[in-house]
């Protein structure tokens, strides 16, 4: 009975009672209060409780890991060939065998996490911050400004992305940078989509027009009521693009227009083990198996970012 | 009938001589309880005992979180999942219905119990066209052809008083007021012919015209159809003047039933006269006019004007008018809709203006105009002799929001929610340059105080808080830059009642202490009544009357007043009796004004 006591004394009397943080919510969507501090506790207690969501956490720790500190996991030289030990089965010694220049594939496959994490992170970044901008732009200032760069948007929209990013790195020349640089234009129309719709919808609740009364400037106001509550699935939605970023930094790769041969990448890797698939099957499969199990894992934390009211920003 | 609620069946069964003795729904010792994983169950409902008899209302009245939407949800069977009946038997008719599986609670459901929701707009599919939707549940259980069913449903948008059916049939949701809504709900609730209907606080959503026209529709239905309903809601003013029995719910328990006239005659418990005397029962304009007249007193006659409206025009284009205003599109054509024409007013300072109107009247474009949201066509509006100035981005206005601050309706909506209470009260003060930090802190102390709210509140987000603390929290903020005017946008009306007396008595005295000027909307003219100095009553855009509160209130001119102030909820019905004024009277010895007045609530007002 405590709970519905508590529940009854803060509605009559207002008294100060400890509520979780999704108490009210809880309430005014019909649900019983849950017990003071246990939504804090389920927050921790999350992905624990879901063992998808706790695997995802512990691969992208792992990946993290390699990226800052590959010789943790292979301690050799990702780049020294071994005439005697080629095109080799993986094995106690060579976890994912070797190449055919005898250079031990899982231990490129580490040093390769960098890089390929890296250009994913530097593409989302690019199109976050440029498309959240114009996208802010233009739901804030609305009529010309909006239409003008909005269409700028549809065009971009328009055109095909590998052909785009194709166009972009021949301008600026092969190198796994400039395939970030190329995704993250081309991923830019996307979230200045989603922020513009965001702010749209929040420059149209009542504690954006309330915020007038306060006397601040429209920028202060844009930026204090307007950008964080707009950022949240716009956030949320970056965590998914880092996924499918690290699919295409691969993609752009294995087309051969990332990072020059010898330099251990995902995507080369699995290009370069195309020629012995019929044979050395996993050459390719096992680093592409390494793509796969990441950009899962990325989905999964983006998904869970994404269902209800996680914060991403605090 | 070994019940605990013996006396009160007894007293249905002699009111209702002919009809059979068997009550058509029969609850004995119903318990609930919901589960919260990791925790003891949470019980909600604790020995309920009552019934409904065919051709009668059975009001259930409480406040939020009593547990009395969970009584109507476990006669219709639709408990969350994590919910489930402990004890005890619902009985529809002679059928029990606890322990039907859910297949079989299908069959019931829509076909023996009719449910209305609260918020008929919300209970509306928006891509359905509204007649399809109505006939949804004769679709469910197989009832007729398809011309059948349409035939059906135009005969009951007929009965429930929806004009030209036949066109309204296609029409989506969108193109329907609130109200029309809500009818469209009822004979989806009633197109299956049910004995019961669960109405769930059906018109709290609604405009207090729009809502008599509502329980009114209902009483008909319960004398034309024989029907027993089971009315939930949180206003013991609205159960009195339409049920015949009334439940008082807290806490999951009754704490109080029986005839609606001897519950509001001797209340006998001290959650039931709490209710009533936040309810407007017996509501009197004379009374709540004098009582403000106590105060207006106080107020030189020659106090400075400090809101000046001067022929204020506001006309919205068919494109706007379609995309924010469908309602009042639809009522007068659809090329350009005059919101305010020609309204002019002037507030003194120290006193309040009422402006009460239903929706689509014009009121919130007129204090949005006001308070430079919004601008006007026409006229001109000075505040402190200065002119008030729109911009859509606010630029220059900070001055005029030093004297102008604003109310909203709903306090879940006006506050963000990714602030704390201390942020949402800095930031005015920083953005009038109030002070260095720790004047400001100080500020923001001073503030918790005078509306009510604890100081260690400061720090949680408004999620953590109630109805009532977030309305306490947005008029902290109004109040921080020392404004002169406060702009009060429906204040109370998407609160409880109890809560609704409480945010009222805080407004009144805030007003005493710091010599405030209000300008108050509300679609209640009960409301208004009790806050204002000077009343102004818009219809379609236009001023109807205008005057001091005490003239309109006991000398209405026009019939919309006059059907106003009918539609405040139980004011048609008798008010409490000898002995509860005078229960009254004890309270606030000198005060004549008892029922409503402002100060009559400040006893039930918790200092906190």
């Amino acid at each position: 009975m405590t709970t519905l006591e508590t529940e009854g004394a803060t509605e009559a009397g207002e008294a100060a009672t400890p509520m979780s943080p999704s108490a009210r919510l809880r309430r005014r969507v019909g649900l019983r209060p849950r017990p003071p501090g246990h939504g804090d506790r389920r927050r921790w207690a999350a992905p624990l409780r879901s063992p998808g969501l706790l695997a995802a956490y512990l691969w992208i720790a792992v990946i993290l890991l390699a990226a800052i500190h590959p010789g943790l996991f292979a301690a050799g030289d990702p780049l020294r060939q071994d005439g005697s030990q080629i095109l080799l089965a993986p094995g106690a010694d060579h976890l994912f065998g070797t190449d055919d220049f005898g250079r031990d594939q899982f231990t490129r496959a580490v040093w390769g996490t960098r890089l390929s994490l890296q250009a994913a992170v530097v593409a989302v970044a690019i199109g976050l911050v440029s498309g959240s901008l114009i996208g802010l732009v233009a739901g804030a200032l609305r009529g010309r400004a909006d239409s003008i760069l909005m269409r700028i948007i549809d065009i971009m929209l328009a055109v095909p992305s590998l052909i785009v990013s194709l166009a972009i790195i021949s301008a600026l020349g092969r190198g796994t940078l400039n395939i970030a640089v190329a995704i993250g234009i081309n991923s830019t129309a996307g979230f200045a989509r989603l922020m513009r719709s965001e702010v749209l919808k929040v420059s149209n609740a009542k504690y954006v027009e309330a915020s007038v009364f306060a006397g601040h400037g429209y920028v202060r106001r844009l930026f204090k009521h307007v950008v964080p509550n707009a950022s949240r699935s716009v956030l949320a939605a970056a965590t998914m693009d880092i996924g499918t970023a690290i699919l295409t930094v691969a993609a752009l790769s294995f087309l051969g227009l990332g990072a020059p041969p010898p330099t251990p990448e995902w995507g080369l890797l699995v290009a370069e083990g195309r020629t012995f698939i019929g044979v050395q099957w996993w050459l390719s499969l096992l680093p592409g198996l390494v793509i796969v199990l990441t950009v899962l894992a990325v989905y999964r934390v983006g998904r869970s970012f994404n269902r209800g009211r996680t914060r991403v920003v605090a | 009938m070994s019940s605990p609620e013996v006396p009160s069946t007894e007293r249905v069964s002699s009111s209702a001589p002919g009809r059979q003795s068997t009550p058509l729904l029969r609850l004995r010792d119903v318990s609930a309880e919901f589960t919260v994983p990791g925790r003891a169950p949470v019980p909600v409902l604790d020995g309920v005992s009552l019934d409904v008899e065919a051709g009668s209302i059975r009001a259930v009245v409480g406040e939020s979180g009593s547990g009395k939407s969970t009584l109507g949800r476990v006669v219709t069977g639709t408990l969350p999942e994590n919910g489930r009946v402990t004890a005890g038997e619902v009985v529809l008719g002679g059928r029990t219905l606890t322990g039907l599986s859910e297949r079989q609670y299908r069959a019931v459901r829509g076909k023996e119990i009719g449910y209305i929701p609260q918020d008929a707009l919300l209970g509306l599919n928006p891509l359905l066209p509204v007649g399809v939707q109505a006939a949804e549940p004769l679709r469910a259980h197989g009832v007729g052809s398809r011309a059948e069913r349409r035939e059906r449903v135009l005969d009951l948008f007929a009965k429930v008083g929806l004009r030209d059916p036949a066109r309204l049939y296609g029409r989506h949701p969108h193109e329907l007021s609130g109200g029309m809504c809500q009818r469209v709900l009822i004979a989806a609730a009633m197109s299956t012919r049910p004995r019961l209907l669960i109405a769930d606080e059906p018109t709290t959503a609604l405009d207090v015209t729009v809502q008599r026209t509502i329980l009114d529709l209902l009483s008909e239905l319960v004398e034309s159809e024989d029907l027993g309903i089971l009315l939930i809601t949180h206003d013991l003013g609205v159960a009195a003047e339409r049920a015949d029995e009334i439940a008082v719910v807290k806490d999951g328990r009754i704490v109080r039933g029986g005839r609606t006239g001897e519950v509001i005659a001797d209340p006998g418990d001290p959650y039931t006269e709490d209710l009533l005397r936040s309810s407007s029962l017996g509501f009197s304009g004379r009374q709540a006019a004098a009582h403000r007249l106590e105060y207006a007193r106080t107020v030189p006659a020659d106090s400075p004007v400090v809101v000046e409206a001067k022929e204020v025009g506001k006309t919205f284009t068919s494109r706007a008018s379609r995309a924010s205003r469908p309602f009042r599109a639809a009522r007068s054509g659809p090329d350009t809709v005059t919101a305010v024409a020609g309204a002019s007013f002037q507030v003194r300072r120290g006193t309040t203006l009422g402006i009460v109107g239903e929706s689509g009247s014009g009121k919130t474009t007129l204090v949005r105009i006001l308070a430079g949201l919004t601008p006007a066509d026409s006229g001109t509006v000075e505040i402190d002799g200065e002119p008030v100035v729109h911009h859509r981005r606010g630029a220059g206005q900070a001055a005029l929001y030093r004297k102008v601050q604003m109310v909203y309706q709903d306090p879940f909506a006006s506050l963000n929610p990714r602030s704390t209470v201390r942020a949402i009260l800095d930031e005015p003060l920083r953005g009038h340059r109030y002070g260095t930090a720790q004047e400001r802190a100080r500020r923001i102390t001073e503030l918790l105080e005078v509306t009510g709210l604890p100081a260690e509140l400061a720090d949680r987000y408004t999620a953590e808080l109630s109805g009532g603390q977030r309305q306490r929290v947005a008029i902290a903020r109004a109040l921080a830059p020392r404004p002169d005017v406060v702009v009060l946008d429906e204040p109370v009306s998407a609160l409880d009642v109890t809560v609704q007396r409480q945010i009222l008595a805080l407004l009144d005295s805030l007003q005493r202490e710091l010599g405030l000027t209000y300008v108050f909307i509300s679609h209640d003219l009960g409301v208004i009544a009790e806050v204002s100095d000077e009343i102004v009553v818009l219809q379609h855009g236009h001023i109807v009357e205008r005057g001091p509160a005490l003239g309109i209130l006991t000398e209405p001119r026009t019939d919309y007043v006059k059907e106003l102030l009918a539609s405040i909820p139980g004011a048609a019905a008798p008010g409490p009796a000898a002995e509860a004024r005078h229960d009254a009277a004890v309270l606030t010895p000198h005060d004549p004004a008892v029922l409503v007045g402002p100060g009559r609530s400040a006893a039930t007002e918790r200092t906190t």
